[in-house]
């Protein structure tokens, strides 16, 4: 198992820069101290004889928002039904704001539900879509305009309440569906990838507009995704998934610099992946032979020389030309895309090692075939071991 | 300059269409019109009439209320077979849409199946079932249930027993069709606000399932008040319906200006409840609201 199961709260830094999980833990010291909004304790998912979910624990902490993030079929969504009581877990606890759910019916939860496919009701108008769990929640009628007026008011879409679903845009669909599952004030909001419908612009804008209207309300959510940009630039902390396990739990920051796994480092922004053998090492740094040529890394313990490790290193962690400082390694040019502000460049490096580089441009673009020069900081990477686990 | 053909040519879509268009014109537009025409003949004796034009026929259908009683009664009788089969044909649909059963192709096959024999045979067999030596009578006699064989067949029951089992897979398939376009995340999602299944039945289900049901009734409306077999065969003298009526007219009597007329009134007075029905019933604004 990932070594970074870790299950306490780890508030997201507050100021910029790279803040270890300890470092940030202790900075809020004394902080929030009351009980999750979710959690799940040990779950298990399965259908029949596949197991969807295996060893799920997680605990959310009120208002913040959660990212399940992976790849089709690695259970993020499936973990979100069952919150909802769509799906039935064959083992452990859920627990909402204290109070163990697995047994309580769907409709007795209390929280709010955005689909991929909006799911409006298309015979109710908008109104009466965004009424709906006012009107199971036995509110008052003039209480329920007020609700309802105000949650269109807040997806930016007043005076809509005469329309049909089959009348709005995608957009304006999945806005009225965020105000419908927000306008009881539920416990929980559960939004299953529900930007994937919507085109890439309208995309941008939602994703700004959902994480505003979440820190406005100061509901707890939880997202589900398979676009990295969007768990990066949305959540509070991110859930990194794979075929039914957790590979990585931590803030953005820390799933895309210190992945846990080579799963993960692969997953969040493809990172090069240098498969190397170490020469020496000692508490602080490795020496390793990758690609034909030597390299130093940092290394937080001592490797026994010999030990296969692969050196993660990000695209935009590379300097090309005459910016490189440390662990040059020459290749050649296989292909240049020219991005305005910087170049990223696909480099040869032994005849064995394909390394993409996103680097600022000086000077020139170079051209295919062209002899170049790229490096790395020994801090600018992550080390795995044989397993694919980081060394730490 | 002579026009290159295009995929979505105008030419060729009629020339598509043509087969079809040509098949109706000459089969069911030219025949009613025919028909039509006859009404307006005039009855000279048992197989001949001339084509002197007389109002006669019309006349004697508006004037006379053995007619109209006859309209009446088809009409009442359609209406309560369409309402049974919408009452007992829900369930059915509801159940194969619901059910988790892997083969579910298997129970759409299942209601198929009765297709494969002959509609006469089929209403037939109630006689086996019904009759005074007929499978039920048979069985409480031995039981000594009863004294005397129970009166079950040639009554307006049993022609609407007959209307039933053989309008019921229509209904059914109906309903399950539209049952089947229905988003299942619209039921998680009522769910998930607070509703219970039977309110989510109530809320969602029921609602969008609805115009599956209207068209199911129409069909069934339409089929029953047209139909002549099950009458004939399952049904007492009394119990006749308009297209008996009809076949006594033009077969018994030979009588065929007055049967052409009570054959359009039939006609126009079925497509008067089908045209107004689809008008009204909000069915064209039901389809609206799930186009999106």
């Amino acid at each position: 198992m990932p070594d970074s199961h870790d299950l306490s709260e780890v508030p997201r830094p507050a100021a910029a820069g790279v803040a270890r999980a300890g470092v940030g833990g202790s900075a809020a010291g004394g902080g929030e101290t009351s009980r999750p909004a979710v959690e799940f304790r040990d779950i298990d998912i399965a259908y029949g004889k596949f197991v969807a979910v295996r060893d799920f624990s997680l605990s959310i902490r009120k208002g913040s928002f959660v990212t399940l993030l992976g790849p089709s079929g690695c259970g993020k969504t499936t973990i979100l039904r069952s919150i909802a009581g769509l799906v039935d877990i064959s083992g452990g606890q859920i627990m909402i704001d204290g109070r163990r759910v697995d047994d309580v019916p769907i409709y007795k939860r209390n929280i709010g539900l955005v689909f991929q496919s909006y799911a409006l009701f298309p015979h109710k108008n908008v109104f009466d879509n965004v009424a709906f769990g006012l009107k199971y929640r036995n509110v008052p009628k003039p209480e329920i305009a007020r609700k309802v007026g105000q949650a269109l008011e807040m997806v930016r879409l007043p005076g809509s309440e005469k329309k049909l679903p089959s009348q709005l845009s995608g957009g304006q669909q999945q806005r009225i569906a965020l105000a419908r599952a927000i306008v009881f004030e539920p416990q929980v909001l559960l939004l299953d990838e529900p930007l994937s419908a919507l085109d890439a612009n309208m995309r941008e804008e939602m994703r700004v507009e959902i994480k505003k209207i979440q820190k406005e309300t100061g509901i707890t959510a939880i997202f589900v995704t398979h676009d990295q940009e969007e768990a990066l630039s949305m959540s509070d902390r991110i859930v990194v998934m794979n075929a039914g396990a957790v590979e990585q739990i931590g803030t953005p920051q820390e799933v895309y610099e210190t992945p846990a796994t080579a799963f993960v480092a692969d997953f969040l922004g493809k990172a090069n992946m240098l498969a190397g053998t170490v020469s020496k090492s000692d508490g602080a740094t490795a020496v390793v032979l990758a690609a034909g040529q030597t390299v130093n890394v940092v290394c937080p313990r001592p490797l026994a020389p010999g030990s296969k490790v692969t050196i993660v290193v990000r695209p935009q962690k590379l300097s090309v030309g005459a910016a490189v400082s440390a662990n040059r390694l020459s290749g050649r040019v296989v292909s240049a895309s020219y991005l305005g502000g910087s170049a990223i460049y696909e480099i040869d490096v032994g005849g064995k090692t394909s390394i993409r580089a996103n680097a600022p441009i000086s000077g020139r673009v170079l051209r295919e075939g062209e002899a170049i020069d790229l490096g790395f900081d020994p801090e600018g990477c992550v080390l795995l071991d044989e397993d694919g686990q980081r060394i730490s | 300059m002579e026009r290159r053909w295009t995929l979505y040519d105008p030419r060729l879509a009629w020339m598509l269409v043509a087969p079809v268009l040509l098949l109706l014109i000459f089969f069911l537009v030219l025949p009613i019109a025919v028909m039509a025409a006859y009404t307006f003949f005039t009855f000279v004796t048992a197989g001949v009439e001339t084509s002197a034009l007389t109002t006669a026929n019309w006349h004697e259908f508006l004037t006379d209320s053995y007619y109209h009683g006859f309209l009446l009664k088809t009409l009442r009788v359609g209406a309560m077979t369409a309402l049974l089969c919408g009452v007992l044909g829900y369930f059915p649909a509801y159940f194969i849409w619901a059910t988790t059963f892997k083969h579910k192709w298997l129970l759409l096959l299942l209601l198929i199946v009765p297709f494969w024999i002959s509609f006469t045979i089929r209403t037939f067999s109630w006689i086996n079932i019904l009759g005074e030596q007929g499978v039920i009578n048979v069985a409480l006699l031995k039981l000594g249930i009863i004294n005397e064989p129970l009166p079950m067949l040639y009554n307006e029951g049993a022609v609407i027993l007959g209307l039933l089992h053989f309008l019921l897979p229509y209904m059914i398939l109906n309903v399950y069709v539209s049952l089947e376009g229905i988003d299942r995340t619209l039921i998680s999602a009522a769910r998930s606000m607070g509703c219970t299944s039977a309110q989510a039945f109530r809320e969602v289900t029921l609602p969008l399932s609805l115009p599956g049901l209207a068209a199911g009734l129409l069909l069934c409306f339409v089929l029953a008040a047209g139909s002549y077999v099950t009458p004939q065969l399952l049904g007492s003298g009394r119990d006749a319906l308009f297209g008996n009526l009809i076949y006594d007219t033009i077969m018994g009597e030979l009588n065929w200006p007055m049967g052409a007329t009570l054959s359009i009134v039939l006609f126009v007075v079925l497509g008067f409840f089908a045209a107004i029905y689809t008008r009204y019933m909000g069915m064209s604004q039901i389809v609206k609201g799930l186009a999106g």
